[in-house]
This record gives structure tokens, sequence and C-alpha cells, in this order.
């Protein structure tokens, strides 16, 4: 569902560009909005949440897409825990739909997916490992690196049980905007994937507001 | 023909887990029909090494698994091959029930009252059984679950399927690593049937036989021949 924002940037308390191949690692308070903004257009961004005091409460895709009898995330969606509790709410995207059964690309996953020897190429779950290396306070390890959403990503699901990777529907300006409902780390890795057409093989920066 | 070492019986609303070797497999039978064993993979070396639900559905492009396909850890490899499958989709995207949820639907689990047929969760019996490993909620991910169909029309629409397995129906997972697999029995979490249900299941191990060149599984796919290929780079030290 298409939803604009009334919110304006500058009066945002936060905006960091996050280059592809690089990470976002932030507590978002309790009541904050957070917008993700694609940039250049066709970029995903591969985002985990977990609740800032007990990070073994997490972002979970399963409980999420079940209770709300629905594969795809938009405006109206609520994320949900490991727990069974709201984590956000989406409350404006004009993309349309974001994907939450793909996951995240890996050296190893590369390998699977495209050739043996993509396996030094960097990859998503390198930049979520790198930032729970470099944020010890959080207390996080790769038990914590789970099943993600992956915002502006097209993978349409049929009814026969095929999955399939399109062309993305967001593009240059694009944004998805989610309300906290408790203090959440926010944890993103802008996508470095250089062997998926999505994007034209061609990575971009996105950019990551937080209003009060 | 398959050299069988013993055969169980799991019964509704258990849990349970044991490492499986490369080279064997394990084929559970819904006794009476409309079961659910929700499965969990581990590596028992190094149980940071996990089953991957989205690693395993996007490379064989599915969102359904079913006889021919893997199932892949977060490193690239294959724990376990479906090499038989009556139901024709095991599901990987329904999760587990938690206590609210099968409060809601069936009331509430009362041990004092019930004793074994009390109302016991997925969730909180897939808990006490990684615990045993020292692994906890951190470590539970995307669970399968076999003999459970959930399936999303083409506006992403989720519903489960009735009575998708009937009595008598197998599945068998065939390892292709050593694999600790952990599994409850207790019912998938979209489940409607009124009364809270408790199917039992019956799971056998045997030898497995050579996985040939030509094996169905591994040259069902691309993807997969490289999944066989990083499990053989990571087992040619033994």
């Amino acid at each position: 569902m298409i939803q604009h924002s009334h919110l304006l940037a500058e009066h945002a308390v936060r905006s960091d560009v996050v280059k592809a191949g690089d990470y976002y690692m932030e507590v978002v308070k309790a009541g904050q909005t957070i917008r993700i903004l694609d940039i250049e257009g066709n970029q995903a961004a591969d985002t985990l949440f977990y609740n800032a005091i007990d990070p073994s409460e997490r972002y979970s895709a399963v409980d999420t897409i079940r209770e709300q009898g629905n594969v795809y995330l938009t405006a109206g969606s609520t994320l949900l825990s490991n727990e069974g509790r709201a984590m956000l709410e989406i409350v404006a995207d004009t993309c349309g739909r974001h994907d939450t059964v793909g996951g995240a690309c890996a050296t190893e996953s590369n390998t699977v997916r495209y050739a043996l020897e993509k396996k030094c190429m960097h990859a998503c779950r390198d930049s979520w490992l790198l930032a729970v290396a470099q944020n010890e306070h959080f207390g996080m390890t790769k038990r914590d690196i789970t099943h993600n959403i992956n915002f502006f990503m097209n993978v349409p699901v049929t009814a026969e049980g095929g999955l399939t990777f399109e062309d993305g529907i967001s593009g240059a300006g694009k944004y998805v905007e989610l309300k906290a409902q408790m203090d959440v780390i926010v944890l993103v890795s802008n996508c470095p994937q250089l062997n998926n057409p999505c994007n034209a093989y061609n990575p971009t920066p996105i950019e990551i507001l937080v209003w009060n | 023909m398959a050299q069988k070492i013993f055969s169980d019986v799991i019964p509704g609303a258990s849990h349970w887990s044991l490492v499986v070797p490369a080279g064997h497999s394990l084929t559970f039978i819904d006794v009476n029909g409309g079961a659910n064993v929700s499965l969990l993979f581990y590596n028992p070396v190094n149980p940071l090494e996990r089953y991957n639900a989205p690693d395993t559905l996007k490379c064989q492009h599915t969102f359904k698994l079913t006889t021919g396909h893997c199932l892949y850890s977060d490193m690239g490899r294959i724990f376990c091959s479906v090499v038989a499958d009556d139901t024709g989709w095991i599901d990987t995207v329904g999760g587990l029930a938690n206590e609210q949820k099968v409060t809601q639907k069936w009331g509430q689990r009362d041990y004092q009252k019930d004793r074994n047929q009390w109302h016991q969760n997925g969730y909180d019996s897939m808990l006490v059984e990684v615990a045993k490993y020292g692994l906890g909620k951190r470590d539970l991910a995307a669970n399968l679950n076999l003999f459970s169909k959930v399936q999303a029309d083409g506006q992403g629409n989720l519903s489960f399927v009735e009575h998708h397995s009937k009595a008598g129906d197998q599945i068998t997972l065939r390892f292709e690593i050593d694999t600790l697999v952990v599994l409850s029995t207790c019912p998938h979490p979209m489940n409607s049937a009124e009364e809270y249900p408790f199917n039992s299941i019956e799971m056998s191990l045997s030898k497995s036989a050579p996985v040939l060149a030509d094996d169905a599984c591994k040259t069902s796919r691309p993807e997969n021949e490289r999944g066989f290929e990083n499990n053989h780079r990571y087992c040619s030290h033994a």
C-alpha cells in the first residue's frame, strides 16, 4: 500500500548516508520514526531489529508474516518479535511491498547461488558480523544474525510455491518509514551484492533519517 | 534397500533430538494424518552453523520444500536432502506457536490437571530441547514444519491447508553432513482444529544408499551441485 509521509527531512534529529557495503547500527527509541531512503533506486536494505534492552528478543519474519496473514510487508504491517510483541509499525511506504522471505547474501550462500569462485566477494552477512564485532556494548554475536527484512526487494511468491527474484519496484527517492513501539537496535546492511541483476550489478547508497 | 537401525514413536505435543551422522536417513511417518513435525538443524561441532530458511528457499527458487530439495545451513552446506515426500509440500515459513497462541486457540496448558495431555506449545518445546546443547532462544531460527502446508496467493495472502497429510504419509530426509536434529510434534500455529490436536509420528533411522553422481537431489539444480561440492570440501579432511 502506497502511503506518503508528512515528515520533513530538515526536522530529522539524525540523518546518515550509508554507502553500499557498509552497515548502520543505532538505537531508535520507542515513539521515534525511522525512514530508510533508496537514494538512487533498486537498492536492497537488509535490515534486522532487536529489543535494545534485551537483544535476544528480535524481529521474527515467520511470526510477522503468519500473524498478518501475508508474505509481503508494506504500510500497516506490524513487525513482531520472536516473543510475539510489536516492535515497529510501517507507517509510510512509497515502494509498495518489501520482502521478508529471501534473506541476506553471504559469502557462503553466494557460492551456492552463483559460483564457487564468488566466495570472497563482500556480502551482507559480513557487514552484520563486522557490526556486532565493532559494537561489543550490545553483547551480540553471530548467534544474533538471523532472518531479515529486505526493504525495496521484490521477491514474488506464487500459489504453486515458486519464489522468484524480480526487478525491483523501488526507484530513486522511494522510502519506507517505521515507527518504533519499543527501543530497538536497528542493524542494516546496505547490500553490496554485485551478483544480482535487480540492482543492475550496481549497489548504491541509502539514507537513514530519524525523527522524534 | 535401506538398512533400518531403529524406529521409534514420538507422541504429539512432544520434543526430541538426536545427532544423525552423514550417510544416514530419517523417515517420518504421519501415523493418523494431520501431524506436524517442526525441525531445526545445527552442526554438532559448531552450533553457530544452523538451518537457514531464506538461503534454502532462495537458492532453489522455491517457497515450499519437497522431494528433490536440499536443506541448507547458513554456511552454504547441505544438512540433508528430501529424498521422499508423500505430501508434496513442507512448510518453512509458518514458524512455531508460542504459549499465548496456543492458549488463545485451545486453552491454557495445565500439567497439574492434564498431565502429558497438556497444551504444550512448539516454541517452549524447542527451547527445552535446544537448551540440552547449551543453546537458547537466540539460536531458534525459522524452522521446517513437515506434513504442513502454508500457501500464498497472488497477493501474498497466506493460508494453512487443512488435512494436507494423510495417515501413512512418509517423508525421508537423507543427511549429507553430521547434523544435530531438534524436533517438536506440537501443532502447527495455523492449525484451525477445534480441539488441541495430538498427532504421533513414527520416526526411523536407516543407513542411506551412497549418493551417486546422478542423484536426483544433487542434479535437481546447479545450485545443489555446488552445495554438494561445498559439503565435499568440508568433509574431505575426514
